[in-house]
């Protein structure tokens, strides 16, 4: 579309006056969301920098303390995020083409998935609680250095593998409950049908929030779990 | 409008990939490889976030240069703090 706001404004309700025409709007936007998660990147980056700094120095307590992680439930966390952003991608894809039905239906399922990961992160979080790896005055945990069985793990250094692991899962957790309270919206606005081929950016640049919240678990996953198993 | 609908079959291969690959990388964890280890996870790590920001994201379909320019940005100031912190805390001598 060219420039002439005047004769647009009245056919686009959806336009704001000082933009110049639908596609100028949605550029704006998509970029304002590209910026906040280039700060999001800063934001966990710096604790990710905390994790490599220490897993550095304490290479053998971390190691130990990260194989008492519950591989299983960690990838079956990470296949649930990954199929839900296949259902974030169907839906802004829905509005894209302009269907409410399977629009709302993806979005549900967004819900719904999102929901699972944080129950079966609470799952592993309560049994944290139970074996005392939460850090705090009743932290205790069991274990030898690997390749040493006879040398146990330093309490301290084990104490911020797991303060590093509660701040990032329950950081990443954090944003999965406010991408859920997002979502709830989207499900009613989309039931409402506020969302056309036409103006549909509310989804389109949650989607990419919701994205990134995955690709923060992707890095966490092998980071957390994955790295010392063999060690 | 200019906006670049991704095919289904694309998502759908998409999703497919990064299913297989979370496979791979935990089934790679119980490999003893040594320091690749951490080298394989990383590496399978980033092809999944590639794939989720080039199609989900539609980073690859963006006609906005700008949106590129912020994205690599980001990724080029994570790696001056992640890259600079590193250079220094694993070369102290004490």
């Amino acid at each position: 579309m060219p420039d002439s706001p005047v004769a647009v404004e009245h056919h686009e309700p959806m336009l704001q006056h000082h933009f110049a025409d639908m596609e100028q709007q949605r550029q704006a936007s998509s970029l304002g969301m590209w910026l906040f998660l280039a700060t999001e990147v800063m934001f966990f980056g710096g604790m990710f920098c905390a994790y490599l700094i220490y897993r550095y120095w304490y290479f053998a307590d971390f190691a130990t303390a990260s194989k008492s992680l519950d591989i299983t439930l960690g990838t079956v966390n990470t296949a649930v995020l990954i199929c839900s952003s296949l259902t974030v991608v169907l839906a802004v894809r829905a509005a894209q083409l302009g269907k409410r039905q399977s629009q709302v239906v993806y979005l549900a399922l967004t819900l719904v998935l999102g929901l699972a990961f944080l129950g079966i992160k609470g799952i592993e979080w309560t049994s944290k609680f139970k074996e005392h790896h939460v850090p705090g005055a009743s932290f205790h945990f069991e274990g030898s250095v690997p390749g040493h069985p006879d040398q146990p793990v330093d309490q301290q250094h084990a104490q911020i593998f797991f303060s590093l692991y509660f701040a990032m899962t329950g950081m990443h957790a954090l944003h999965m409950v406010i991408g859920v309270g997002i979502f709830s919206y989207l499900l009613y606005c989309a039931w409402k049908g506020r969302y056309t081929p036409e103006y549909h950016t509310p989804l389109e640049n949650s989607g990419l929030y919701w994205h990134f919240v995955d690709i923060i678990w992707i890095y966490l996953f092998p980071l957390l779990y994955l790295i010392d198993r063999k060690k | 409008m200019s906006e670049h609908i991704v095919p289904l079959k694309t998502n759908v291969a998409v999703w497919l990939t990064l299913l297989v690959l979370t496979g791979v990388t935990a089934g790679v964890a119980f490999i003893d490889l040594g320091p690749f280890n951490t080298v394989v996870a990383l590496v399978i790590a980033t092809c999944k976030a590639l794939l989720v920001v080039l199609v989900f994201m539609h980073v690859k379909y963006a006609s906005e240069k700008l949106i590129k320019v912020v994205v690599i940005s980001a990724l080029f100031f994570l790696l001056l703090l992640l890259g600079l912190s590193l250079a220094d805390y694993t070369t102290r001598l004490l």
